[in-house]
């Protein structure tokens, strides 16, 4: 099974209870379908706000992710 | 300062970004917590500046810092110093860096008020950085770095 590494930051690592999980998923729906089912509902509505980045780089639900990825959420910046 | 000072240069502005004392519906706030992407940061700021000289080629000193962590009212999070021949573009290319800076680089902060804590509500929904190119080399005088709080 594929484990890409999950990352969340700010809002959306508060309302998962963790910055970082394993999630299975071979491509990032996949993954954070995945995800919303083990956070929750708090944690599937900041989903919506956020971006996603695979290993640094702009994603889409249909890029494809193996055990050696890192898939980022990113909410809304507030740096400044 | 003195980095940012060229010879060929007769102009260096500097931002600093300071923490306020309040925001948006919330008095008295007492600290700021940043939290970051922390191997993201640098990519990201080096791709502003390099936004920057391409449509500045003039700039010589080009420095973009963030702080992360925990800071008082009056602490410095962030600071943009830019150097170059004449005022106008060195006072542009500031500009342009704190706000595309602000759009584009994955920090978050959360505030400490005197009613509560909570994320900040003045969050802006990512962009990427205009014509930045992170993978480039910066020949010149460049920095952009992540410094840690305290």
């Amino acid at each position: 099974v594929s484990l890409p590494r999950l990352r969340l930051f700010g809002p959306a690592a508060e309302a998962a209870g963790t910055p970082h999980e394993e999630i299975p998923g071979t491509n990032v729906e996949e993954v954070i379908e995945a995800a919303r089912g083990r956070f929750g509902r708090e944690f599937s509505a900041i989903v919506k706000t956020c971006r996603i980045w695979v290993n640094g780089d702009c994603a889409d639900l249909h890029t494809p992710v193996n055990e050696s990825d890192e898939v980022a959420l990113l909410p809304p910046v507030s740096g400044g | 300062m003195a980095w940012a000072i060229e010879p060929g240069c007769g102009a260096v502005v500097t931002f600093c970004g300071t923490v306020r004392d309040h925001s948006d519906g919330r008095e008295g706030v007492t600290e700021l917590e940043y939290q970051a992407y922390m191997e993201q940061v640098e990519p990201r700021l080096s791709a502003v500046a390099k936004a920057a000289r391409d449509h500045w080629p003039e700039l010589a000193r080009l420095a973009l810092l963030h702080r992360v962590g925990r800071l008082k009212v009056g602490e410095i999070s962030v600071v943009v110093a830019a150097s170059t021949p004449h005022r106008g573009e060195a006072f542009d290319a500031a500009r342009f860096c704190i706000d595309t800076l602000k759009h584009s680089v994955p920090i978050w902060k959360r505030e400490t008020w005197a009613d509560g804590s909570d994320w900040a509500l003045c969050a802006h929904d990512m962009i990427d950085v205009p014509g930045g190119d992170e993978d480039v080399d910066h020949p010149n005088g460049y920095d952009a770095s992540i410094a840690m709080g305290r």
